[in-house]
């Protein structure tokens, strides 16, 4: 009877302990907050905001010279190129004023007052306050400047006659600050402000319409524009809604790139490896608290494969994959699909597999990939590629496989759509 | 009360066992289990498979394959497969992951079985261990060891390689370099030199001879050949 007692005892005291603590760390971060105003202060705001904002993730090359742009946009409207915005005079932004900078961020227009085409995603940062965008222009000011012109922009015609841009504003944008809903709670208004402004993940998590706006700000997913990846709806329970998990296992998804029961990958292993993985405790549980509360209404019935009306022939088609998934997947995904958690992802019950989009699972199987490097997880397992082992033909059949096994359900994917998948950039 | 907390405890304790108990899947906590994703390439049971074009990565000097790593990584060298699986990865890990590889001891194949005419043999063996100072160019083991098996810490090894690779990376070098953006790179002013048939009886002897030993040590290269492929040679391989 004793022993249980300690333990019950101990285990309490280890609870006292770790709420001291949290009340301590709250403490403290709540004093911090009111001293932005000074200079040092606001230029190492400013840092972790461009951090969060992901500023070079578009405004550097790789290899390349930090927020020196260059970088190249691949889009259906031609290529963008990132400018330079280190605080160089001649071939960056060293002339631009704290007022040219907000223009930019909060209107869209550069300092000569032309419009900037919306491939730098402004439709998203208007949400910024001032502060912010002042203390991220503060820290731009602030890094050595670096001399490098970029070549131009090559945007196919029409869409290079930039007055066209007026239009295309008066349909897709609105400025405005990023305004609280009372309705809700602190933590998920700010969760609201990092992912719906300077998070901008609504530039890759949208359907975009042909002239390439966004359809609003709910986040319901689509093809990312320039590159051949789908980024999944994030109120979607059936793509990467996150209305059921834990706030804790979405925070740990966003700060480290792996859970039990998802893997980042493609540009979203990059976004968390520039990014998120330096977003502050604070904020990224504010941003799990915004996306735990999006939610879609939808019927729940998964597209694909009935196995009660399957065809023999269907069943033979599948079971050719499954013996290619023997081969060639079963020694890390496990013969029941359930993967190694935390390690190699489950593929039975697993959205990224059955979503209706099979891009990211044709792309995952042709191109491999390891998640991202992060402080939590520095030495990832990973996944080989086998764009050089399978023809299109096999692979289709082994994501075919993989998206109908162990009670999963997904369509069919056919060679095509194998072939489809290998263009574009990565 | 005690019953009740007793309880919670043992079903905590089952549901973590359970979580455990559900994957059959075994996985080590090594580097060799982390790296399964490049021996599908890389492997010695690859070798010979449908593709020969893959090099051979085990026991090549570490300072070299770490550069490699990087180049890739940030887009100095350029191929795509490499690019993706690195992306996201930091130098400290491509490091470890050189490290894992350098000391990885494999046999080696079979040479290939090409067959050569007497003049090419001495063709390639004389730029090989004589180089042609006419047009500027060392002997390959001036450079790459003497027994071509790589110079520590940067040096690539030339032998255990298929003809293909082989050719495919001269021709790489001619055509305006492989790490691209690094000027003055010794190997692209070197390959531009050879004619097609110095290349190819190049590829083929290398592709052809029995392999042993191992890189030799940094002090076997002249001053003047280390300034020259300094940009290669330097530790961070031109990285910033």
């Amino acid at each position: 009877m004793r022993h249980p007692t300690m333990i019950f005892m101990a285990s309490s005291w280890i609870c006292i302990a770790l709420l001291w603590g949290c009340i301590v760390f709250a403490a403290d971060t709540i004093t911090d907050e009111p001293e932005r105003s000074t200079g040092t202060q606001q230029v190492v705001h400013g840092a972790y905001l461009a951090r969060v904002g992901n500023c070079m993730g578009c405004h550097t090359t790789k290899s390349g010279q930090p927020f020196a742009g260059g970088r190249r946009l691949s889009t259906s409207f031609g290529i963008f190129v990132t400018p330079n915005i280190t605080p160089d005079k001649e071939t960056g932004i060293g002339l631009w004023s704290e007022e040219d900078f907000w223009q930019a961020l909060h209107q869209g227009k550069s300092r000569d007052g032309r419009l900037l085409y919306p491939a730098f995603p402004y439709t998203e940062y208007t949400k910024v306050t001032r502060q912010d965008a002042n203390a991220i222009f503060a820290y731009l000011q602030s890094l050595p400047p670096v001399s490098q012109s970029n070549p131009p922009n090559d945007i196919f015609f029409p869409y290079n006659f930039r007055p066209l841009l007026a239009i295309w504003r008066a349909l897709y944008f609105k400025a405005g600050v990023y305004q609280l809903d009372q309705s809700q709670s602190e933590a998920w208004n700010r969760g609201a402000y990092l992912v719906r402004g300077l998070g901008h993940c609504n530039a890759c998590h949208t359907t975009r319409n042909v002239l390439g706006a966004g359809q609003d700000d709910a986040l319901t997913g689509g093809q990312i524009m320039g590159m051949n990846w789908y980024a999944p709806s994030l109120s979607s329970q059936l793509e990467a809604g996150v209305g059921d998990w834990t706030i804790e296992e979405i925070v740990t998804l966003l700060k480290t790139g792996i859970t039990k029961r998802a893997v980042a990958s493609g540009p979203m292993a990059t976004v968390i490896r520039q990014s998120l993985q330096y977003v502050s405790q604070e904020d990224i549980h504010a941003m799990a608290v915004y996306l735990k509360s999006l939610t879609e209404n939808e019927s729940g019935n998964a597209p694909g494969v009935s196995f009660s009306v399957m065809s023999g022939s269907l069943r033979r088609h599948l079971d050719l994959g499954g013996q290619l998934y023997e081969k060639y997947c079963q020694t890390c995904h496990g013969v029941d699909g359930k993967g190694m958690p935390g390690i190699y992802p489950a593929l039975a019950g697993n959205r990224s597999v059955t979503m209706k989009s099979p891009l990211n699972a044709i792309r995952s199987v042709l191109n491999g990939g390891y998640p991202p490097t992060t402080a939590e997880n520095p030495r990832p397992y990973g996944m080989p590629p086998f764009q050089q082992i399978l023809r299109n033909e096999e692979a289709a059949l082994v994501v075919s496989y993989i998206r109908n096994a162990w009670g999963n359900r997904g369509s069919l994917v056919t060679a095509v759509d194998v072939d489809r998948s290998k263009g574009g950039g990565y | 009360m005690m019953r009740c907390f007793i309880l919670l405890v043992f079903f905590c304790i089952t549901c973590v066992a359970n979580v455990h108990g559900g994957t059959p899947v075994e996985v080590p906590d090594t580097m060799a289990e982390r790296v399964k994703a490049c021996i599908i390439c890389h492997g010695a049971e690859d070798k010979v498979g449908r593709d020969a074009y893959y090099p051979r990565i085990a026991g090549k000097p570490q300072g070299y394959l770490f550069n490699q790593l990087r180049n890739f990584r940030d887009a100095r060298r350029y191929y795509q497969p490499m690019a993706i699986l690195l992306e996201n990865m930091t130098d400290e890990y491509l490091l470890e992951i050189a490290q894992y590889f350098s000391a990885l001891q494999l046999p080696y194949p079979a040479p290939e079985q090409i067959h050569m005419q007497p003049e090419e043999i001495k063709l390639a063996e004389r730029l090989i261990y004589s180089g042609n100072p006419e047009k500027n160019i060392p002997a390959c083991n001036a450079c790459h060891g003497d027994i071509l098996m790589g110079v520590e810490p940067a040096i690539p090894g030339l032998l255990g390689l298929s003809r293909a690779y082989i050719t495919a990376q001269l021709g790489g070098w001619r055509n305006g370099g492989i790490m691209r953006g690094q000027t003055a790179d010794c190997m692209s002013e070197i390959a531009q030199q050879l004619t097609d048939e110095e290349a190819n009886a190049i590829a083929k002897w290398l592709a052809s001879q029995f392999v042993s030993g191992k890189p030799s040590p940094f002090s076997v290269l002249s001053p003047e050949l280390a300034h020259r492929c300094s940009q290669n040679i330097l530790e961070n391989g031109g990285a910033k």
